[in-house]
């Protein structure tokens, strides 16, 4: 406690004047066709998206893939999309996560100028699901691409309900070894984007 | 040792300084070009910018919101003044569950603290997950880089050093091959860990958010599977609104690196079920800084190293030659506020040409405060007495038209007349890796006065 109030006073003391907040509300990009663009970000930060008309059109399509075809294990939080073998509500401990093949979680709005899927804290039942399977697909709603984060954060409205959540876009990614650009540093080697309707 | 001296030795294998020259400059080039696809950029860099000098005129009051907020959602806030009451309060928390596996993603905060050798010397094992890091880690030295820890190290040597302490097959050098090894080496680390320590990129006053960003997904590795997630940060991290990071998100990992955003950008919002989330907001001299004008600007820093990439200094010098956690322009400001004496050739490590400010995503006038800074530490007898010298005959040459012209003269005699060798070494460090100009045959004001009768 003693060091809250000393760095409080201090910073009290020091406070230079500054500008008011800047209002935000006339910053942002558009785009003519904004599942266009959110297909070719996406590309850009190293994941495939791939467009279906419905749930069952979506579930058909992974089911095709590779990843879903030779993964050991598979969850899927989007009920309807993907083979799932384990229910990842069921299990207590994330570390039993640790070998899990292929994960299907729901995006609740992806943006179209950077490729990035937000998840939502509470549609997954571990933190975990989004970072240690070997493979991930997100499934979005195309009524849900905003073009950019600003429109994200009006969209997702923080302030109004304060809960946790990520940004992802593509696949985990390194380059700290001569800037190489490997894919699949910790977490997912693949990224899949259903963007479904 | 300062940092010429450090520099001199890094820039003695001449064609690794060209190849780390290189690599940085890439850097640059990525980032021009991600900057250049937003119509609005210089927009962003002002909002930001404006955000960043809002915030620290009211620091207290945004901390205050964000603690509320924060501990509202069931996360613990710590307060630390400096690095070791930092350091106390993190081993206190481990210590306490008895954890003496850790695991840690990136943060210049507990390399400032030196967190990992106080946790180390209290039986902890800390291992830092980001590849880059923990590449330095093995070889037992700090990063060189804020945002590319390894970036002064070959392959080959990566190869050497997996090969010594992950078993990797002798000679191999493939960055897939060596990344692959070390995913391996550190799921193992992840999976045993008792906690997990990150960094904060932002803390969020409107929602007690602190969000951290990643490219490798460490950080959320690192917070998802143990039960205890410690967040250390300066208090200089926060901002005000969550809408906030719209404008900060969309700078930082163009500037970066040029990628439009970070694979993984995570908003923790409280401790998740079953587990806790601390937070330590530290000072360690950020409230004497505030009350420096120009220097409190540097408190906006976002910790892109975008001005290290493009300083032709710290491209030709390397990281370590700056011999502080923070190095380059960026650190070159904040080191001196911390130790004059020890760091008083840092601000001097500059050509002042201003590139650092022009892609500041936060628009700190860099350039500007190194300047500054070398008048506090002249004024402030911090600066060797040979520079001394050489300022003040540059101060007396320059301050007026005539003496100007008579070291023009002499300068243009001593080229003429003095052999090569001797001319270089009077010119002083100037000569020693340059060929010295041949000189004019007449200065320009002789050729306007003949070409145009008296001005
Ligand atoms: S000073 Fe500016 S350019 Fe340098 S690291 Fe900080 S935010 Fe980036």
């Amino acid at each position: 406690m003693a060091a809250r109030d000393r760095i409080l006073s201090s910073l009290r003391r020091a406070a230079p004047p500054g500008p008011p907040l800047p209002v935000l509300d006339r910053v942002g990009v558009s785009f003519p066709d904004l599942p266009a663009r959110l297909g070719e970000a996406v590309a850009a930060v190293g994941g495939v998206m791939i467009r279906v008309a419905d749930l069952a059109a979506a579930d058909a399509a992974l089911r095709a893939l590779p990843v879903h075809r030779d993964a050991r294990s598979v969850v899927s939080l989007v009920p309807g999309v993907g083979a799932a073998t384990l229910d990842a509500a069921a299990v207590r401990d994330p570390h039993e996560l640790a070998h899990l093949g292929l994960c299907v979680l729901r995006g609740a709005l992806a943006v179209a100028e950077n490729g990035a899927v937000w998840i939502e804290g509470a549609s997954l039942p571990h933190h975990a699901l989004a970072v240690i399977p070997e493979h991930l697909a997100v499934v979005v709603d195309a009524a849900a691409i905003v073009p950019d984060l600003h429109a994200a954060y009006a969209r997702l409205d923080l302030p109004g309900r304060p809960r946790w959540g990520l940004f992802l876009a593509g696949p985990s990614k390194t380059a700290d070894i001569e800037q190489s650009l490997v894919i699949g540093a910790h977490g997912a080697r693949s990224s899949t984007l259903l963007l479904v309707g | 040792m300062g940092h010429p001296e450090a520099a001199a030795r890094f820039a003695a294998d001449v064609p690794r300084t060209h190849w780390h020259d290189q690599a940085l400059w890439f850097m640059r080039v990525k980032r021009d070009r991600a900057a250049a696809q937003i119509p609005e950029w210089e927009r962003l860099r002002e909002l930001a910018q404006e955000i960043k000098a809002h915030t620290l005129s009211d620091l207290a009051g945004y901390l205050e919101q964000f603690e509320r907020n924060a501990t509202a959602r069931g996360a613990v806030v710590h307060w630390a003044a400096d690095a070791e009451e930092h350091n106390r309060i993190v081993h206190g928390l481990l210590a306490a569950r008895g954890a003496t596996r850790v695991v840690k993603s990136k943060s210049m905060l507990t390399e400032e603290c030196g967190l990992n050798p106080y946790l180390e010397a209290r039986g902890v094992e800390v291992v830092d997950t980001d590849l880059g890091e923990r590449i330095v880690q093995f070889r037992g030295e700090p990063p060189s880089h804020i945002v590319l820890p390894a970036i002064h190290i070959k392959k080959e040597e990566i190869g050497a050093l997996f090969h010594e302490r992950l078993g990797t097959a002798a000679g191999a050098s493939d960055p897939a091959y060596l990344t692959e090894a070390a995913r391996g080496h550190l799921r193992e680390k992840f999976l045993g860990a008792q906690a997990g320590i990150t960094g904060v990129n932002f803390a969020v006053a409107d929602t007690g958010a602190v969000v951290v960003c990643t490219n490798e997904g460490n950080a959320d590795m690192g917070t998802s599977l143990p039960p205890l997630h410690v967040a250390s940060m300066g208090i200089e991290k926060i901002v005000p609104r969550a809408a906030d990071l719209g404008v900060f998100l969309r700078l930082l990992a163009r500037s970066a690196t040029g990628q439009p955003v970070t694979t993984y950008a995570t908003h923790f919002v409280g401790p998740r079920p079953g587990s806790e989330l601390h937070v330590v907001l530290v000072d360690n001299g950020r409230s004497d800084l505030l009350g420096r004008d120009p220097f409190r600007r540097a408190l906006s820093c976002i910790r892109c190293g975008a001005c290290m990439n493009t300083c032709p200094v710290f491209r030709r010098s390397g990281g370590h030659s700056y011999g502080v956690p923070v190095p380059g322009p960026i650190g070159s400001v904040l080191s001196p506020a911390r130790d004059p004496a020890r760091n008083a050739s840092l601000p001097f490590a500059s050509t002042l040409c201003g590139s650092c400010a022009d892609v500041c995503p936060v628009r700190i006038d860099l350039h500007h405060q190194l300047l500054a800074w070398r008048g506090v530490l002249l004024a402030g007898g911090q600066v060797g007495a040979r520079k001394r010298l050489g300022l003040r005959l540059a101060a007396w040459i320059l301050a007026t038209p005539r003496r100007l012209e008579w070291a023009g003269r002499i300068s243009r005699l001593g080229l003429r007349l003095l052999p090569a060798g001797l001319a270089a070494r009077l010119a002083g460090p100037w000569g020693r890796q340059r060929a010295l100009p041949a000189p004019a045959a007449e200065s320009f004001r002789t050729r306007y006065r003949r070409t145009h009768g008296r001005p």
